[in-house]
């Protein structure tokens, strides 16, 4: 017993290095989004191809979607689109766009010169759809089941592994559940 | 002092004016709390700046929003509630008291107790040895008794000085 009571602050060295050491290899930049399981937030905007047609959540509602955050002055979303339109064409599933704090000639641009995946995007111009997602940086991916609720969110870029691994496994669960 | 007092007035107030300067309050008391909130939350993008010296777009956002929110009249609890149930815990520099953040806050008084504890410990050890010896002192200035050292042994010793010495 007492040989035992010299080896305690040993342990708590370790147990306290331990944490210290799994901090060090966190990835910091990514934070637990605040909204998973809540619903998508409400709101109504107008799309970036149409500014007279305003859509709001219940156009988000009926099927397993993604919604993806992006801009035309995020360097990433530019990595990560060609991926998109590949998802859109090949996988059947719905991707909503938002497009974050941009500019509607450059988006339309955009949108025309690298193919458009969205089934529509939503115009948020000055990010206030962008803060009720809790978003603090583009390109997010939020995964939204078909009663609007949220399910998943990536924060950086959508590429194939980040899709057979993790996306496309949630996407056919929640489909099956759903019926 | 007074020269160090001057440095760090210069040093704060260049802060103080960047968050405020763009928006116009309609009372001192909101501009106060105005620059009091944007100090005490955490910019969810740069992560190491507060909400008011961050130069990150979404910081410049949340600005917006919470001059928004003070200027319908929103209380500070009500603006904090707004920015955790979008951003979470993380932008609270102090974080609240729930079952995610106890060992956050309950750890350091675990640690406290702990070291108490082992202090005490320590204490009562010495002083326990210091009586030990003091009496084991008298013992030998008095008489030259051969059985006063044994005292200052413990019980376990003592037997085992017993056998030793039975053994001889």
């Amino acid at each position: 017993m007492k040989r035992f009571k010299l080896f305690i602050p040993l342990i708590i060295f370790v147990v306290i290095a331990g944490f210290l050491y799994k901090g060090l290899f966190l990835e910091k930049d990514i934070l637990p989004s605040a909204l998973l399981n809540k619903p998508f937030p409400e709101f109504s905007l107008p799309t970036v191809k149409d500014p007279t047609r305003k859509v709001s959540r219940q156009d988000l509602l009926g099927e397993v979607s993604l919604v993806n955050v992006w801009a035309t002055w995020c360097p990433s979303c530019r990595v990560e689109h060609p991926y998109l339109v590949e998802l859109a064409r090949k996988e059947g599933i719905k991707i909503y766009g938002v497009d974050y704090k941009d500019e509607r000639e450059q988006a339309l641009r955009w949108l025309k010169q690298l193919h458009d995946p969205y089934v529509f995007s939503i115009e948020d111009a000055d990010g206030r759809l962008g803060i009720d997602l809790g978003v603090y940086g583009a390109p997010e991916t939020y995964l939204v089941d078909s009663k609007g609720v949220i399910r998943y969110k990536h924060v950086g870029v959508v590429d194939e592994r980040l899709w057979h691994n993790t996306l496309k496994p949630l996407v056919e669960q929640l489909r099956k559940e759903e019926g | 002092m007074t020269r160090a007092l001057i440095l760090l007035l210069v040093l704060l107030v260049p802060q103080v004016q960047a968050a405020i300067d763009t928006y116009e309050f309609s009372t001192p008391d909101r501009q106060e709390r105005f620059s009091v909130l944007t100090d005490e939350l955490r910019c969810p993008k740069c992560q190491n700046q507060n909400i008011a010296d961050s130069n990150a777009p979404i910081a410049n956002d949340l600005r917006r929003e919470i001059y928004r929110m003070l200027e319908e009249g929103m209380s500070d609890d009500q603006i904090v509630d707004f920015l955790v149930d979008r951003y979470g815990d993380f932008v609270l520099y102090k974080p609240r008291f729930s079952a995610k953040t106890l060992v956050l806050w309950g750890g350091p008084v675990l640690f406290l107790l702990m070291g108490l504890v082992v202090l005490f410990g320590l204490l009562r050890k010495n002083r326990q040895a210091q009586i030990t010896v003091r009496s084991s002192d008298k013992a030998s200035a008095g008489a030259n008794s051969p059985a006063a050292p044994l005292e200052s042994l413990s019980d376990d010793e003592q037997q085992r000085l017993k056998q030793l010495l039975g053994e001889k």
